[in-house]
This record gives structure tokens, C-alpha cells and sequence, in this order.
């Protein structure tokens, strides 16, 4: 980075941020704080809604799922557009009739008050860790790449996002994050268009995309019914399902991007605003990352693309085992770019007897590369077994840094760090507001009355939780693959809190008691499958099917512990 | 702490979209699904095309 990218970097990243607090400073209505503006329309809500998904990881780690694995990761997000319907149909109606500040209050109103603690205890206890995971995820990528020091990185973006969070609360952040989003979005169809000109002379969209396709990264739908792969249609559809309407129904984050805004039809708008885009948005940033892999077949591609983690290794006693690595991948490289071209001159000459044998040729030479590529992670582990053997986050950044223009490469990194904020301001929001809306009020009820009280301990609570994920984020090791981290911290609680809010929403004849203890049972067998499935090897399933399992079990249990347990009930409708 | 005036503002908001095309809900949710449809079979003939 040169002071040019310096200054597009800081003054885009301070510029939101300052905007952001300094419109919002004068915010001291608490419905205000904790809902946004009443006048907010459906396409502040909706690009609310999507930065708050969106994440820095989104914007780092896809591109590498692309890369490696191919585009198959968007099944992830085939149960999004169907929740999102379910939560306007169902959940939205019911929040903004009830003008519930959380949806953990909704539960205080049609169960009792242990439930609706758990509920909100729950939301805290997942959403905490993930917000560790949210701003050390990037920092960690960007101080190894670009030499920064992480301690430093993880304070000042998070100093950065507590100041305008807790000065403005929801307005600010909605606020801000509609900026952010422009730059997101601008950023990466700058990187999009830079990529597919990058590509060699005459091979275009269609030919990078036909070469990443017969690499295998092009399979976006999976109708395999195997449950040992991680994603397929099946498990998109039903486990992403299940993840959606917990996530977009029940976690705070979202629920309070929506709950404000003028009308119902606004929160409604904006988020089938997010099930029309989220597909065709994911899919275009992991077809990216296929482009990306397509791209550096012909380009010298590094054995490893976590370069300062190989090159620290890469030296004394194992520079030679690493040296010689490098010249492997090399050499395998410049035969698998041969090959590559010999199947375009088949394939182009439409030579049915040439072609097969031409393809056979090249995909000898990828499993050759990725061979080496699997050496040189063994070859990392032998040299240190806590070294990063993982690389595909890598990929994205190592291409903005090596292939893009300055100035762009700060807009780039502006993206990555955008991203963070925008998705971090409304974890934090969240978090102070569930804190003091269940938490604080259910305590001292007195003070409920008392607005700029409330105001004040919402700004203190939100405050509080950015220091923690601050704290967390530099005390703490997370796994290495990020986005997963996140996603399977988020399916061992989703799924039960989810079955909470089925049953409060479709069994109206179960009581409190009987979902408490439903859910408690229904928690801790999500555990026992997570912590045993090493030692078991038949619960080894893909963590999406937690989300499932817990929320089936909490909705059985609930209705067999009410026949034992009978309860009050009480009946609320959106109509 | 004051509440909006909640039955009201529900009994109004209920069936109104706003958007030219779709006078209720219900239509909105089936153009939504539609398009969920034809964006999985659109990603299913990409996948197939480029192999």
C-alpha cells in the first residue's frame, strides 16, 4: 500500500464513521436509539438487513471457498429466501404489533420471564463469541498481509465502530452501513472487471469459466443425498432453512434492523429486498473466487498462497525441503498450463476424439499441483505444528495487492474493512440493547420509566460489549477456516432458540415451563453431538443439521413436557 | 414507556404493499419464491453448461 491507498483507506473508513456519529449525535429518544428513525424506508432497512449478514469474512474467506472448493458453498444460502418469507408472513407482523424493542421480549410476553432470559441469555452467549470471531477475522488476514500489527488493528477498527455505535445507536448505524455498503459494492465489481481483464488474450468469461468448470468449480447445485457431504441441495434447503429463520427471526442483529422504519410494509420491503439479492450476490462473489483459481493458471502461482507463513518457515534447516517445494509447483505448474491449453485447442476445434484425452491430461495435472500443495501444508506442519496450514483466505487479498492498481487497492481494503464495521455495529447494537431491554430493565423495573436513563445504560451496555469482543478478539485462537467458526458457533444455539420461537408462534397451547426445560434438554444434546462427534464417528454430520436437531428436539419436548407439565398460556396473532 | 397504538397500526399495515403489480402479500411472497425457483434452476443449467 502507498499513501495514496492511504488516503482513500482513511478517509472513506473515518469519513462513514464521523458521518455516522456526528448526524446521530443529538439521538436521545430510546425508540430512536434502539429502532432507528421512524422514517426509515425499505432500502435502508434492506441494505441494513444485508450489511449486518455481510461480514468481512464474506468479502475474504468466499472468494477463497470459490477458489478451493468451487462454487458449491452457495447451497449454504438456498433456505434464505424461504425464511425470510416465513419472518414477514409470520414473525414481523407479531414483533411490531406487540412494539417490542427485542424478540426476546416477545417471548417475556408469551411465556414468562425465565423463558424469555434464556432466550436473550442464549442470543448474548452466541452472538458475544461470534462478535470476538467478527473483528478478529479480518484483522488477522490484513495484519499478515499487509504487516500491520494485529493488536493494533483489532483495537483501532473496533475503538472505530464503538465510537459512532454507541454515540447514535440503530440510526447510526443504519446510517453508516448504507454507506458502507456502496463502497462494498463498488469495490468488488472494480475487482470483478479488473479480474476478467486480467485474464489471457482471447479466452474471455466463457473460456475461464468452461476451464474452472471442467476443474470442478463450477457445480452450484449438489443433489446428492449423502449426508456426509457438507453442502448440497438438501442440506441448503433444510438446514439453511432452519439457519435462516433463526438467524433473520430471532437473533437480535436482525430482528432490530426491521423492526423499526415508517410502516410494516418498510421491514417488510427490505427484507424481501435480501431474498431476492442474497443468492445471486453470494454466487457472484464465489464465482469470483473460481475466476480467481482460473486466473492464476497462468500466472506463477505460489505453492502456498500464505506467503508470510511460508516464508517465515522457509528458512535455516527447512529452507532446502521448502525450496525445493517451490520448484516442484513450479515446474508442475508450467505442465498443467500446457495441458490447459491443449483442452482449450481440442475443445475449440470441437475434436470429440481429442478432447476427453485432453481433459483427462489437465485434471492429472491439477491433482499433480494440488498434490505439492498438500507437501508443502505437511511440509509447514513438520516445520511447525501450530503453523496456519489453511490458505484460501488468502488467495483474494494476495490477488489485490498483487494485480490491482493504488487506489483501488485502498478502496479494496476499504471493502474488507467496511465490511467489518458495518456487520460489527450491528452485533454491538444488538448486544447493548438485548443487555439492557432484558437484562437491565428486567431487573430494575423501576427504571424503565426513565428514558434518557435507559438511553444512557444502552450506550454503556453497547460500549461494554464492543470492549469484550475487543478483549476477545486479542486474547483469543479461533479456527482457522473463519466463516465456518462463525457459522457453526451460530448452528449449536440457533436451532433451539428457533424451536423456542416455533412453538411461541404455532403451538399456542404450551406453556413457559415446558419449553424452558424443552430447550435447556434440547441445548445440551446439541452439545453431547458437537463435543462427541470425533469419538463417534456416525455423529459426524455437517453442522447444519444442528440447526434441525435442535430445533426439532426443543419442539418435541416441549409438547411432550406440556402433556406432563400443564401450563398457562396466552394467544397472540398477527391479526 | 410509551407504546405505539399497536392494533391500529397492524389492522392498517396488514395488507398494503405499495408496489405497482402486487396488491397483496401474498403475491409478493410468490414472486419471491418464483424467482428462488428460477435462480436454482438458472445456477443448475450454469452448472451443467460449464462442465
Amino acid at each position: 500500500m502507498n499513501a495514496f491507498d492511504w488516503i482513500v483507506l482513511l478517509v472513506t473508513m473515518i469519513g462513514i464513521a464521523a458521518y455516522g456519529a456526528w448526524h446521530t449525535r443529538h439521538t436521545n429518544h430510546l425508540d430512536t436509539y434502539l429502532k432507528g428513525s421512524q422514517t426509515t424506508r425499505w432500502g435502508t432497512i434492506g441494505i441494513s438487513v444485508m450489511a449486518t449478514q455481510a461480514s468481512a469474512i464474506t468479502f475474504l474467506s468466499i472468494p477463497g471457498q470459490g477458489f478451493e472448493s468451487g462454487i458449491g458453498f452457495v447451497q449454504n444460502y438456498f433456505g434464505l429466501p424461504l425464511a425470510l418469507i416465513i419472518v414477514c408472513a409470520v414473525f414481523l407482523p407479531i414483533y411490531r404489533k406487540l412494539g417490542v424493542y427485542t424478540a426476546y421480549e416477545f417471548l417475556g410476553q408469551r411465556f414468562d420471564a425465565k423463558t424469555r432470559l434464556l432466550g436473550a441469555g442464549l442470543f448474548l452467549l452466541q452472538r458475544g463469541l461470534a462478535a470476538g470471531v467478527t473483528i478478529y477475522a479480518p484483522a488477522i488476514i490484513l495484519a499478515t498481509v499487509l504487516g500491520w500489527r494485529l493488536d493494533l488493528t483489532i483495537i483501532g477498527t473496533g475503538l472505530l465502530v464503538i465510537i459512532y455505535t454507541v454515540t447514535g445507536g440503530s440510526e447510526a448505524v443504519s446510517l453508516t452501513q448504507k454507506w458502507q455498503m456502496g463502497i462494498i459494492f463498488g469495490g468488488m465489481i472494480t475487482a470483478f472487471l479488473i479480474l476478467l481483464a486480467r485474464l489471457p488474450a482471447g479466452l474471455g468469461f466463457s473460456g475461464a469459466a468452461h476451464i474452472a468448470g471442467a476443474m470442478g468449480k463450477l457445480q452450484a447445485v449438489d443433489f446428492s443425498l449423502n449426508p456426509d457431504r457438507r453442502y448440497t441441495l438438501w442440506t441448503g434447503l433444510f438446514g439453511g432453512l432452519f439457519l435462516s429463520l433463526s438467524y433473520f427471526g430471532t437473533d437480535q442483529s436482525q430482528v432490530q434492523r426491521y423492526i423499526g422504519g415508517a410502516a410494516l410494509r418498510e421491514g417488510r420491503l427490505g427484507l424481501m429486498f435480501n431474498a431476492l439479492l442474497k443468492i445471486p450476490m453470494q454466487f457472484s462473489i464465489l464465482l469470483l473466487g473460481a475466476l480467481l483459481f482460473v486466473f492464476y493458471q497462468f500466472q506463477p502461482a505460489p505453492v502456498f498462497y500464505n506467503r508470510v507463513e511460508w516464508q517465515q518457515h522457509a528458512t535455516g534447516s527447512n529452507a532446502a525441503t521448502f525450496h525445493a517445494l517451490e520448484a516442484k509447483n513450479a515446474a508442475l505448474h508450467a505442465v498443467k498450463q500446457e495441458k490447459i491449453r491443449d483442452w482449450l485447442e481440442a475443445r475449440k476445434h470441437a475434436n470429440a476424439v481429442n478432447e476427453p484425452a485432453a481433459r483427462a491430461a489437465m485434471l492429472e495435472a491439477e491433482a499433480a499441483t494440488e498434490a505439492v500443495r498438500d507437501e508443502a501444508r505437511t511440509a509447514l506442519t513438520a516445520a511447525d505444528p501450530l503453523a496456519k496450514t489453511k490458505d484460501s483466505d488468502y488467495v483474494f487479498i494476495g490477488f489485490i495487492l498483487d494485480q490491482l492498481p493504488h487506489g483501488i487497492i485502498g478502496l479494496l481494503i476499504a471493502v474488507m474493512i467496511a465490511a467489518a464495521l458495518g456487520s460489527k455495529s450491528g452485533e454491538l447494537n444488538a448486544l447493548g440493547t438485548t443487555t439492557t431491554i432484558d437484562l437491565w430493565r428486567h431487573f430494575r423495573p423501576l427504571a424503565a420509566h426513565d428514558e434518557a436513563r435507559n438511553v444512557r445504560a444502552a450506550k454503556w451496555f453497547t460500549a461494554f460489549w464492543g470492549f469484550v469482543a475487543i478483549a476477545f478478539a486479542l486474547f483469543a485462537g479461533f479456527a482457522e477456516n473463519l466463516i465456518e467458526a462463525i457459522n457453526i458457533i451460530g448452528s449449536i444455539f440457533y436451532g433451539v432458540v428457533l424451536g423456542i420461537f416455533l412453538v411461541a408462534f404455532f403451538l399456542k397451547h404450551v406453556g413457559g415451563t415446558a419449553v424452558f426445560w424443552a430447550a435447556i434438554t434440547a441445548q445440551a444434546l446439541i452439545f453431547a453431538l458437537y463435543l462427541l462427534r470425533h469419538r463417534f464417528p456416525a455423529l459426524d454430520i455437517s453442522y447444519l443439521w444442528y440447526n434441525l436437531i435442535g430445533c426439532a428436539a426443543c419442539v418435541v419436548l416441549s409438547l411432550m413436557l406440556q402433556t406432563m407439565l400443564p401450563g398457562k398460556t396466552t394467544r397472540i396473532t398477527a391479526t | 414507556m410509551n407504546k405505539p397504538d399497536a392494533t391500529e397500526q397492524s389492522a392498517r399495515e396488514t395488507e398494503e404493499t405499495g408496489v405497482p403489480g402486487f396488491r397483496t402479500w401474498r403475491r409478493i411472497y410468490v414472486f419471491v419464491f418464483a424467482f428462488f425457483v428460477l435462480v436454482v434452476a438458472l445456477l443448475t443449467l450454469f452448472s451443467r453448461w460449464f462442465a
